[in-house]
This record gives C-alpha cells, sequence and structure tokens, in this order.
C-alpha cells in the first residue's frame, strides 16, 4: 500500500535513525510530498536558525502516489531553510528517484545534524545505512551516482547527490539525480553540503500494493490519452520546453540583457528547431527522454557538437539554460547554451540562479559598477560567451573575487558591491526571476512576486492566462472545486480577476506536489488536462483514500498556508525588497522596449498591482499584511501549529 | 494468429511505465521486481535497451525444465509455465539467454511474460511505440521497411552533397 510508506528521521550529528508510519489523520490533512514536507518544515525548525547549520532540517519527499499506477508520478521534493533567500526553500525533480524511495519503503526522510565527516546515505527495501563519502568528494554528480553505484555493485540504485558546488556552498547549489533532473531552486545542494550529506542514494524492491488495480490501471490510460492528446504536450514531447522559448522570444516575453530589453534578437541559434537539430545530429531521430512513467517524455538528449567539451553527452537545454546562457547574458550560440547546461548539471547549481545573477554582473560591468579588478580581468561584458562560461566555473569553485561573491546569492552579493547594485537586481524573496519577462502580463508579475520560494513560476503561474480562452471555459476551469462568480478575464493585459487565477493555480500546484506528479500533467501549459475532480478518483484506485476534489482543494490550501507561516517566521513582510511580495522597480518604471503591440510598452502599473496583491490576500483570507487571520488559520486547522503530530 | 512483441529500442524514451503496467496488470503490485519486461539503461550515453521474453520456437527454458512445467499456448504461442508442476529449482532461469526468465523472491516463483492473454500492456502503454505486438512474420517486413528508408535518405544526401560540390 501506498499509505504504509514510512517516514524516517535521521539525525547526522548523532547517527540516530528512527523509522515510523505516517497516521492516516496526517495524510488526509497533509497528502503528501510537498504538502507534508512543509508541516514537518514548519515543525522541524526553530525560527530564525542558520539555513547552513546543524539545525536546519532537509526534508526529501516523494507524494502519495508516487510510483503507484498513477500517471507520471516521478517528482521528488526537497525542502529545508533556503540558504539563498533565508525563507522557505523548496525544490521539485523529476527523474527516477522519489519512485525508488517509495520501493524502498519511505515517502519521507527528515535529516537533521551534521555528519562529522562526509557521508551517504543508503537506503534500501527498509533499512538506512550511513556510509562513508570520503571517496567521493569532489566528484560531480553524474561521476558521484555512477561511483556509488560501482561500489554497492547494483545497477539500479538511484541517487540525489550534491555536485562541487554543493561542497563549496554556492547558495543556489541544486540537488541531482541522473543527468539532469534537478532540483534546482533555493539552494538545497548547498544545504546538504553544510551537512556533510554528499548523496542519498535508494534501491527498492518491496511491493505497493494498487488499491483497485484494474481502475488504476484503466484510468491510468484515460489520463495518458487526455495528456499525449494536448497539443502542448506534442509540441514539448518533440522540441521540449525549448519550444516556449521560441514562442515566448518572438512575442517579446524574454529577459535580455538582465532587464534591458524582453527579446533576444537575432538568436536563430538558439531557437528551438536549432537545438533540435543538433540534438538529432547527435543522437539520432528519437532523442527524447523522460521522467519515470511518463508519455510526455519533453528532455532531449545531445551531445555538445564543439568547442572544449565537444562530444560530452547532456540532456536538456530546457526552456530555463536557453534564457540563462542565452538571452539574459546576450549569448546567442547553441554550443554556449549546451555547454553552459551541461556544466550546471555536472557542477550541481541551479542554472536559472547562475545565468541570471552572471547577466546581472554584466550589466554591473556595463555600467561601470564592476570593473576588471573585480572581475580579476575578466571582460565580463554582453556577449562574451567564453566570459559567461569561465564564470560558471569561477563561481562553483569560488574563484576570484567576483566568483566568491556572486556564490552567496543575489542579495549577498549586492550588499558587498554596493553602489546602486541592488537597483539592477532581478530577484524576489532573494531569488533571481526566471528570464520570462512579466511586464506584459500582470498575472504573471502577480505570480512571481507571491510565490512562496521567491520569485518563480512553477509555484502559482497562470500560464493558461496567455491563451485568450473564452470567459465561459476561463469559469469552468477556474470555478472548480470551489464557487468563483469573481471577475475574470481572457485579456492577458488585464488586472481583471487576476488575483484569483493566481490564488486558483497555486492551490492547484500545491496539490500536483502534495501527489507527487508533474506538471505537465495538470492546468499549467494545457488548459484541458486534469485537475482536482481527476485526482480524488486517481487517489482512489491507487491508495484506497477516499478524498472530494473539495478536500483536495482545502489541503492544497491548508498546505500552502503553512508555507506562508513559515515565510512570515522568517521575516517576510510585504513591501520589503528583499524578503516582501514586491517586484524589482524596473517592472513599474522601465516600458518593454522590444516585442509584439501588446507587449512594446507595457509596464506593471503599480497602483492596479497592489490592488491585484491586496485581492490575493483577500481569497486566502489574509489581512493587509499578507498574514492569515485567526478566523483563516481556524478554517485551515492550522491553529495550533506547530501541533508536532509527526 | 501468433503475434509476438517486437521492439525498437531506439524509440525507447527509458520511462519504465511497461515495467510498472506489467506488475500491475499480473499482480495488482506496483513493483519493477515483479515486471516481466526490463529496461535495461546506459544513462550515461542516453541509451535504453527493453528487454523481455522472445517466445524462442526452440525454447531453451522449456527444453531444460526436469519436470517439464513449461510449456507452448497453443492459441498466443508464448511459453508458460505451470505453478502446479514447477518446483522451483530456477534452472530455466540459469539457462535463457535473455535473461527473459526471471526469479521474484517473495512469491518464490518464476515467472516470465504471458502476452498478457493477447493485450500486452507493455505495448498498450508506450505511447512512443517502442514496443509493438505484432504477427511474427512480419517483423521482417518492418525491418526491410526501416532499412530502406535509411537507404532512401542516404542517398538523397549522397546526392545532395554530390550537387554541392559540383
Amino acid at each position: 500500500m501506498a499509505l504504509n510508506r514510512k517516514i524516517a528521521y535521521i539525525d547526522l550529528t548523532t547517527g540516530k535513525i528512527e523509522t515510523r508510519p505516517i497516521p492516516l489523520e496526517v495524510r488526509k490533512k497533509f497528502l503528501g510530498g510537498r504538502g507534508l514536507d512543509a508541516y514537518l518544515l514548519y515543525n522541524h525548525t526553530k525560527k530564525g536558525c542558520d539555513p547552513l547549520g546543524p539545525d536546519n532540517t532537509l526534508l526529501v519527499s516523494g507524494g502519495i502516489l508516487t510510483a503507484t499506477c498513477a500517471s507520471a508520478t516521478a517528482r521528488t521534493h526537497v525542502m529545508a531553510k533556503s540558504p539563498l533567500t533565508g525563507l522557505l526553500g523548496s525544490a521539485n525533480m523529476g527523474g527516477f528517484f522519489a519512485p525508488e524511495l517509495a520501493w524502498a519503503g519511505f515517502h519521507h526522510l527528515v535529516i537533521k545534524g551534521k555528519a562529522e565527516k562526509p557521508v551517504y546515505l543508503f537506503i534500501h527495501d527498509g533499512e538506512i545505512e550511513i556510509r562513508d563519502a570520503a571517496a567521493l568528494m569532489g566528484k560531480t554528480t553524474t561521476e558521484t551516482q555512477w561511483a556509488i553505484r560501482k561500489e554497492l555493485g547494483d545497477e539500479d540504485i538511484k541517487s540525489m547527490v550534491i555536485g562541487p558546488a554543493g561542497e563549496n556552498l554556492v547558495r543556489f547549489a541544486n540537488v541531482m539525480t541522473g543527468i539532469k533532473n534537478s532540483g534546482g531552486r533555493t539552494g538545497m545542494g548547498a544545504v546538504m553540503g553544510s551537512k556533510n550529506l554528499k548523496a542519498v542514494s535508494v534501491r527498492g524492491t518491496m511491493d505497493i500494493k494498487i488499491a483497485h488495480p484494474v481502475d488504476a490501471l484503466e484510468f491510468n490510460k484515460k489520463f495518458i490519452d487526455q495528456i499525449t492528446s494536448a497539443k502542448v504536450n506534442q509540441t514539448q514531447g518533440t522540441l521540449g520546453t525549448p519550444f516556449i522559448w521560441g514562442a515566448t522570444n518572438s512575442w517579446g516575453g524574454i529577459r535580455t540583457r538582465n532587464f534591458q530589453y524582453n527579446q533576444c534578437e537575432y538568436a536563430d541559434d538558439i531557437e528551438p528547431e536549432r537545438i533540435d537539430e543538433i540534438c538529432e545530429e547527435t543522437m539520432g531521430p528519437y532523442h527524447m527522454t523522460g521522467c519515470f512513467g511518463c508519455q510526455v517524455h519533453c528532455r532531449a538528449q545531445y551531445k555538445i557538437p564543439s568547442g572544449p567539451y565537444a562530444g560530452k553527452y547532456d540532456e536538456g537545454p530546457e526552456y530555463t539554460s536557453q534564457g540563462a546562457f542565452g538571452g539574459e547574458p546576450d549569448c546567442k550560440s547553441a554550443v554556449t547554451v549546451l555547454t553552459g547546461n551541461h556544466l550546471v548539471d555536472q557542477f550541481g547549481m541551479d542554472n536559472l540562479e547562475t545565468g541570471s545573477i552572471i547577466s546581472w554582473a554584466m550589466e554591473l560591468y556595463e555600467l561601470g559598477i564592476l570593473t576588471s579588478k573585480e572581475t580579476d580581468g575578466l571582460d565580463l561584458k554582453f556577449g562574451n560567451d567564453e566570459a559567461l562560461l569561465e564564470m560558471v566555473e569561477r563561481i562553483c569553485y569560488r574563484k576570484g573575487w567576483l566568483g566568491d561573491t556572486l556564490a552567496d546569492g543575489g542579495i549577498p552579493a549586492s550588499e558587498k558591491i554596493g553602489k546602486k547594485s541592488f537597483d539592477y537586481l532581478i530577484q524576489v524573496k532573494g531569488m533571481s526571476n526566471l528570464h520570462s519577462d512579466e511586464r506584459g502580463t500582470p498575472a504573471l508579475a502577480l505570480n512571481i512576486a507571491t510565490s512562496s520560494r521567491g520569485s518563480d513560476h512553477l509555484r502559482s503561474r497562470p500560464a493558461i492566462d496567455l491563451y485568450h480562452l473564452p470567459e465561459e471555459v476561463l469559469r469552468k476551469i477556474y470555478g472548480n472545486p470551489v464557487p468563483y462568480d469573481g471577475p475574470l478575464s481572457s485579456e492577458h493585459t488585464s488586472y481583471e480577476g487576476k488575483a484569483w487565477e493566481v490564488f486558483w493555480q497555486e492551490n492547484c500546484y500545491m496539490g500536483v506536489d502534495c501527489l507527487g506528479i508533474c506538471k505537465y500533467h495538470t492546468t499549467f501549459l494545457g488548459a484541458t488536462l486534469p485537475n482536482f475532480e481527476d485526482w480524488s478518483k486517481v487517489i482512489y484506485y491507487n491508495t484506497g483514500l477516499e478524498m472530494t476534489p473539495r478536500e483536495i482543494w482545502d489541503v492544497a490550501e491548508r498546505c500552502n498556508n503553512l508555507e506562508r507561516l513559515f515565510n512570515l517566521r522568517e521575516g517576510l513582510t510585504r513591501d520589503d525588497l528583499k524578503k516582501g511580495d514586491t517586484l524589482n522597480h524596473r517592472y513599474f518604471d522601465e516600458p518593454c522596449r522590444r516585442g509584439a503591440p501588446d507587449v512594446i510598452g507595457a509596464h506593471i502599473d503599480r497602483e492596479k498591482f497592489t490592488r491585484m496583491v491586496d485581492e490575493f490576500y483577500e481569497h486566502h483570507g489574509w489581512d493587509e499584511n499578507g498574514v492569515p487571520t485567526a478566523g483563516t488559520l481556524e478554517r485551515m486547522g492550522l491553529e495550533k501549529e506547530p501541533s508536532h503530530l509527526i | 494468429m501468433e503475434k509476438i512483441l517486437m521492439i525498437n529500442y531506439e524509440k525507447c524514451t527509458g520511462c519504465r511505465l511497461c515495467e510498472l503496467v506489467c506488475s500491475v496488470m499480473h499482480d495488482g503490485i506496483s513493483n519493477p521486481a515483479r515486471s516481466r519486461i526490463k529496461v535495461m539503461k546506459w544513462e550515461q550515453e542516453g541509451l535504453y535497451i527493453p528487454m523481455t521474453c522472445q517466445q524462442c520456437e526452440d525454447a531453451p527454458c522449456m527444453n531444460v525444465c526436469p519436470v517439464k512445467a513449461i510449456s507452448r499456448d497453443g492459441d498466443l504461442g508464448f511459453v508458460m509455465v505451470d505453478y502446479d508442476v514447477c518446483i522451483g529449482c530456477r534452472t530455466c532461469v540459469a539457462v535463457c539467454p535473455f535473461g527473459a526468465m526471471n526469479y521474484n523472491r517473495t512469491d518464490k516463483k518464476v515467472f516470465k511474460c504471458d502476452l498478457c492473454g493477447g493485450d500486452p500492456q507493455c505495448v498498450r502503454f508506450c505511447e512512443v511505440k517502442a514496443i509493438e505486438y505484432v504477427k511474427a512474420d512480419d517483423i521482417s517486413i518492418y525491418k526491410k521497411k526501416g532499412a530502406a528508408e535509411r537507404l532512401h535518405a542516404a542517398q538523397k544526401t549522397a546526392s545532395a552533397l554530390q550537387t554541392a560540390a559540383a
């Protein structure tokens, strides 16, 4: 049974390991995955703890559906207090790790303390060992994974690991599994590094009994047909996420030269079709790969065609790498994008944060705020591909003054650099914005401003807002499973009803993350994809747990409130430029300079934005400062947090 | 009509959904250790090859079984194990040249592909068609066609290069 997967508490300081069942009442309140992790984080960390100290708690989990006969239950969730933002740290990755963890008997790991010397965990069929990792130190993410398989003599072991960036406590180091799957954001790799934890390896052969196998199998088939029939997923399965880059760039939604432009011109070499050509040339006609049980297969395979890393195999590059190593630094070579992608994969660093922070430094260099003295002679100008790739390595190994400075993340770096450098840092809550430009889309701007883990598109982005769906279709989507009859607008430039869309998507994505499935399988890029109603069935068929769509919505809302409570406890205040629900001034003050007619000249209206945030808080039952009211907490059953149920 | 599983591993994305649905279909349990099909992987090269029973004509497992527990199904032509007769000696596991005869430690039984009684779930769920259920004597036709396409493509490239050179 999925419901009998356990939770393990691992204290790396003392070496004490304890495993316990997860009570059904806890499942009903938080389901699993990110939702239950949010509960555990709020309950198992003390206010103000040092994110890189032994008191921070690292949570690793699969969702309630992980490894069941539901579609694409590949996602692993990782949570801790973030060393990048000082607020909620949370990252989610695909691959094959979480299902293997579930077959090894576990859904949740609570990792505390700090090992005296480098270690890794080996979890297999209900057993947990802490093993010496001395021989793994300094190895890249893939070297580490293959070395563990060799040491333990089992090719089927799946590991989530850190690379040199995590060991060097780069504050946006990620955790990785496989070639490309990254728990990229908020520096979870640095948390592992701070605990002297190089890897968590799993191998499982334990049965997960499916509650209603025939129904589960049939429903999975229906689910898959629905998912693969969506045009957007067919395109994902052919071109991968780069297709989004192509469409967004031609429209004018790609930030370029840090934040100077909203479109990367003359970028034919990094268009999705060109990337696809390289994948085909180097890997053959069938070069798409996928995560566990997924029929979208959105990840391309490639070998770097030329340059110093020619012939190296990697996967991707996805949308984010195109922005990070293409548009933002204004580099227009596919080889640079493919190489940058490969370097961060090997080093174990968030591609988004890396590209974004280097592009910021490039703008500072252009402005003279940084000079060749700070860059140790590196000509860090926009469009300098070699300098970009050199800087990636300097950050990973903290080489030179600037490498070491940027490795601490944007806000600490801006404080060290001074001279108005902060004004140019495109971030929310200390985490860099994705390279998409939200000035022409108020709903998307609200999404990144209020996202619980800092600027992020995967917490609440109403991407379908761009499709101009008829209002009745929007009402059908956004009016379930809780009724909504307030304003809604099909117009993406409007501020009307967008707060509700963002609120709805926030709950939808939390739901997905509690189940452990991928966002491409829900209302994210495709308007016709499954959500709450289908989840109710899929949970029942696979686990036997009866949850109505409304109850799943309530779980999601409850867990989002827990994340909010955590952020508030760690110092979030509404208008704080470094820790609040707001945007860099350039969103309000600098109109878009390129793009389609609906984008050119666009910027976010400060007053309307403020009203949108007000509405967003109202939908949540939060006061004007964004704090959940006593009534809201009671409605959610959170009035006694921390309640230490588990 | 005898049909068999045709695997075109180049198309495999490595998602292992076939392993999942195989174990759910047969045992009502999710566990790749119970799957009749297994995707062998060389992740560092991006190479994935699904492996399952070939339903051999002159099946070594059938030949070697000391108690004659292994026979061929008359309708669908797959090789099957009679558990009332099987003594669990695992000689069939040892002798199979493809590793297609498996052993499950929990149930203490050997197990192999039975084509799901004519509706193989691995095929049904493989959207990229890396595995298909086709008439046994048609496989070479598909192979011929694939090879012919490659020949044609090569010829076109060659003539394009020739034109460019001229």
